[in-house]
């Protein structure tokens, strides 16, 4: 998240809603580890990866719902599992939770 | 000041910080900024989870780890008192300061070394006694540039140094490479390396010889000459193949193309 404050202070300087996607866990092989993380402004645009860029995509659309209060914040899986509900997952084979949550703290 | 604020403001001054933020239960989305002195800003709803909460998360920032732990709602971190209860997960999100390196020698592979080390996150430092090469105009993509010798250097601040740090040697001159060799043994930086030719390596034993350095344990820290044998030779070359051999010392890999391995990658 380091590298991503200082677009995150400029969106908030021109009072852009911001969501945050944080990676959490990660289980078997992942490109990037907990803690990697993105942000996704009103406007769609976005910073930051959370993997190797299989599943960037998927997450501004969940950032996007939650910012518009579509949707709570909360953890979002992505992989393969035998209830898997995404069509996305790590070409490595591994699966990756995320904590989206609007940044308004 | 909002927690974000107080969070950013400590990242930016490198000076430890974790958040620990609910992502499951009651109250998903609150979030505290805990630094090595306790709380500093955010609340997870009451007080007792935020005393047991602050507690852990000070212990994990103290180890470096960024990790997801249970509790239920008032706090309770013990099994028994977790059956029947609401579970609440807190993804615990440990900021520690960038890993150092300092460079000795102000020379042409220490600018390529620095820009390289840069982008791997390091806080870069260059060293070097003479004043016209130290300068900041030679090493803008440096954090600082330090006119002074080894040995100040070492005895000011030499403690800061752990094992996720690294001490590039590259000066090539023994008046300096020597002390900067004793200086970083006597630290427990992670990563130790002396740039020369193979020649220039063998005189440098002798030289550490000379000034008591001749245990195989001390002479195991010190990578001579510097980097993997990537067969490259511009100055942006020989810093990769350094930052590349930092890394397989860190991790203990054996530096060889994926395809010619089995096993995990990650």
């Amino acid at each position: 998240m380091r590298d991503l404050l200082d677009d995150i202070d400029r969106w908030r300087a021109a009072g852009k809603r911001i969501a945050l996607a944080r990676v959490v866990d990660i289980q078997g092989s992942g490109p990037r580890g907990a803690g990697a993380a993105m942000a996704v402004n009103e406007d769609g645009e976005v910073i930051g990866s959370v993997s190797g860029g299989c599943v960037e995509s998927a997450v501004v659309t969940e950032a996007l719902a939650i910012l518009s209060g579509e949707q709570p914040s909360r953890v979002v899986t992505f992989g393969y599992s035998d209830d898997d509900a995404f069509a996305v997952g790590l070409t490595c084979g591994g699966i990756i939770h995320l904590f989206i949550q609007p940044l308004e703290w | 000041m909002s927690p974000y604020e107080i969070f950013s403001s400590h990242v930016r001054d490198n000076s430890p910080v974790a958040l620990a933020t609910i992502i499951e239960g009651p109250n998903v989305g609150a979030l505290l900024v805990v630094t090595p002195q306790g709380v500093a800003g955010g609340t997870l709803g009451n007080s007792e989870i935020d005393r047991v909460v602050s507690r852990d998360t000070m212990g994990e920032l103290e180890a470096g780890r960024t990790i997801v732990r249970h509790y239920g709602p008032e706090g309770q971190s013990t099994p028994e008192d977790l059956i029947d209860t609401d579970t609440v997960r807190v993804f615990i999100e440990s900021f520690s300061p960038p890993p150092l390196m300092w460079i000795f020698g102000a020379v042409d592979f220490t600018a390529a070394l620095a820009r390289v080390a840069k982008i791997l996150g390091y806080h870069v430092t260059v060293c070097d006694a003479r004043e016209i090469f130290a300068t900041r105009r030679r090493f803008p993509m440096a954090d600082e540039v330090r006119v002074t010798w080894p040995t100040p250097m070492f005895e000011e601040r030499g403690d800061r140094l752990g094992p996720r740090d690294a001490v590039c040697i590259l000066t090539h001159d023994p008046k300096f490479d020597v002390p900067a060799i004793e200086g970083a043994l006597a630290t427990k930086v992670g990563y130790i390396g002396v740039m020369g030719s193979r020649k220039t390596h063998e005189k440098r034993l002798e030289r550490l010889a000379d000034v008591g350095i001749t245990s195989a344990e001390q002479l195991s820290r010190v990578h001579s000459p510097i980097g993997l044998d990537l067969g490259g030779r511009t100055p942006e070359e020989t810093a990769i193949s350094i930052v590349g051999e930092i890394i397989s010392s860190r991790t203990g890999r054996e530096a060889r193309s994926l395809g010619a391995t089995d096993g995990p990658i990650h």
